[in-house]
């Protein structure tokens, strides 16, 4: 059962109950959909990138609890990060969710995302935890057409 | 007053069903998944398999295995008889007529390309209709789809109601003279409705238009008469119905394939080929191009062989019963709204948790040893019906019994709470 609880973290469940930046963002430059076939699974990412710089960011759509809380602190961790940055740390945190689960994870450059540690003994979850991530990518790099997990 | 022991390990149900019994046929029920015993509730997406379809294919494989028609050694003529008696079996089971009724297809959605490209295709003009109905599984409304955009046809769709039930009054506007195919669902894989096929089929032919029928959740919980039916074709795969992957099943009535293009070329399915030309071979042949799944038929007449030898007339009644229990065990569950509540329903019991995603919610019970299925089912028609994303679904088989209904509350009870926080 501990797997569960890794998975379902507080912090999980809570972004999940109550997701930040939810909704359409006005005035957004680009937005982009991430769709996930398998379960159904949608989201919506919006940005205002001025720039270098992710001004503002949103997301919206309907999704499990991963994808939801994992879009809602995405939110939270990239607003006014330039694009470079953000890119970097969608990198890192692919790479964290699709590593061996039994290696501990590397808090210090995760911060916050670390929670996510959990999908990787769920390997049919992971890519409810990288959705968003794959749709902010398409969004700042100007592909505003919907992105897939396949 | 005195029990006997056999009677309390094993509780009957009151037409005297050992389900007990039925479940030690079945290796994999035996089984533990995550350190619990294996609760399999997903058979909607396919069945598991009985030791006498297994040693059917082992023995064939161990002792008989040949090429068929080809041969005229031993081994090959005993092969081919082999799978010449499955096509016989299958026909018998669903009272086709003649065997050459029944053509050995990988599955429901082959069967359903095959009908869609070799016999509707063909007659399809512009401004044709194709009537689906509003709870189609993907493969009864993509091959559809291929066809009618290539000759610029269209589809229209009969509706449901909120319980998913098919709309019957709209259908005789439905049908008319652009409509080139009826093709319908026997039972809802999304919300277990059971439609009126007969009336369906009367409504059509009454104007003249065939119906094929996708019985890929209907052939395993129940008897099929496709005579009674009177559809024009009817498809299913074996894997649902305790047979093998890799084989199911097109019923056509024999005068529709008489006048139909083959579907692949090939192998098998010709009388004599010149490089200027080919004349095909008649049905089922003309269907069925390059080697087949041999085992694969053999071991789905087994199937059939061993659903017969328990018999319909004891395993109907523990399915509903089973239906019925797991109806209102997951009703009384707060926060559960069951999807699909047509008064007449097979085997699928599909809800969804107030505050718990289905995906969510198939994580948690996985973690219980029970498989269910959470999404669309491919069906998104559905689902954008009543308006939600994904159900879970719990499908149920004849091995089932009541403790895996109770162990699918107990796990969704377990996972409103570890969402209440
Ligand atoms: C109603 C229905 N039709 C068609 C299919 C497709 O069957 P197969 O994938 O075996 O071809 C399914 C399987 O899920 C089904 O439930």
């Amino acid at each position: 059962m501990t797997d569960l609880a890794d998975l379902y973290q507080q912090v999980i469940l809570d972004h999940n109950r109550n997701p930040r930046n939810f909704g359409p963002l006005a005035g957004a430059t680009c937005q982009a959909q991430g769709h996930n076939p398998l379960c159904g699974d949608r989201v919506t990412v919006f940005a205002r990138v001025s720039g270098p710089t992710i001004e503002e960011v949103a997301f919206q759509g309907s999704g499990c609890a991963i994808s939801k809380a994992a879009a809602s602190m995405m939110t939270t961790l990239v607003k006014g990060r330039s694009v470079a940055e953000v890119e970097a740390l969608a990198t890192r945190f692919h790479s964290m969710v699709t590593s061996d689960p039994n290696v501990p994870v590397e808090a210090a450059d995760l911060g916050k995302l670390a929670a996510f540690a959990g999908v990787r003994a769920f390997p049919t979850r992971v890519k409810c935890a990288t959705l968003p991530w794959h749709a902010l990518r398409a969004v700042i790099r100007g592909a505003g057409e919907p992105v897939s997990t396949e | 007053m005195k029990r006997s022991p056999a009677v309390a390990e094993r509780p009957a149900t009151r037409s005297g069903f050992d389900v007990e019994a039925v479940r030690r046929d079945f290796p994999i029920l035996q089984t533990n998944v995550r350190g619990k015993p294996l609760v399999y509730l997903d058979s909607g997406a396919t069945s598991q398999k009985p030791q006498a379809v297994i040693d059917t294919i082992s023995r064939f494989y161990e002792a008989e295995n040949a090429n068929i028609h080809r041969g005229v050694y031993y081994l090959s003529e005993r092969a081919t008889l082999a799978h010449e008696a499955a096509r016989v079996r299958i026909q018998r089971a669903l009272n086709a007529r003649d065997p050459g009724e029944i053509i050995f297809v990988r599955g429901t959605t082959e069967a359903i390309n095959l009908v869609a490209y070799s016999f509707v295709r063909p007659a399809l003009r512009p401004g044709d209709e194709i009537l689906v109905s509003a709870m189609e599984h993907h493969s009864n409304i993509v091959p559809w789809q291929l066809v009618a955009g290539e000759q610029g046809a269209r589809i229209r769709v009969i509706p449901m109601n909120d319980r998913g039930e098919l709309l019957m009054d709209e259908l005789p506007a439905l049908i008319g003279p652009k409509t080139s195919m009826v093709a319908v669902t026997h039972v809802s894989n999304a919300l277990g409705t059971v439609n009126p096929i007969e009336e369906i089929v009367a409504m059509a032919h009454a104007r003249g238009v065939p119906v094929l029928v996708d019985g890929a959740q209907a052939v395993p919980h129940g008897p099929v008469d496709v005579q009674r039916l009177g559809c024009d074709f009817y498809a299913f795969s074996g894997h649902k119905a305790f047979g093998p992957t890799g084989i199911g099943v097109l019923y056509g009535r024999a005068e529709r394939l008489a006048g139909m293009q083959p579907f692949q070329g090939g192998g098998d399915m010709i009388r004599s080929v010149t490089f200027e030309h080919t004349e095909y071979a008649d049905p089922p042949a003309r269907f069925e191009a390059g080697t087949p799944d041999i085992s694969g038929a053999i071991g789905l007449a087994a199937a059939f062989d061993y659903v017969e030898s328990i018999g319909w007339d004891v395993l109907k009644p523990h399915e509903a019963d089973l239906m019925q229990y797991a109806t209102g065990v997951l009703e009384a569950i707060p926060g559960v709204r069951l999807i699909g509540t047509a008064g007449h329903k097979a085997a699928v019991v599909s809800f969804v948790l107030d505050g718990v995603h289905p995906h969510d919610l198939g994580t948690i019970l996985d973690q219980e040893g029970v498989a269910i299925r959470a999404g669309h089912h491919c069906a998104q028609p559905v689902m954008d019906r009543f308006g939600i994303p994904a159900t879970a679904r719990a499908s149920l088989a004849f091995y089932n019994n009541r403790q895996d209904v109770d162990a699918l509350a107990a796990a969704v009870t377990r996972a409103r709470k570890v969402f209440a926080g």
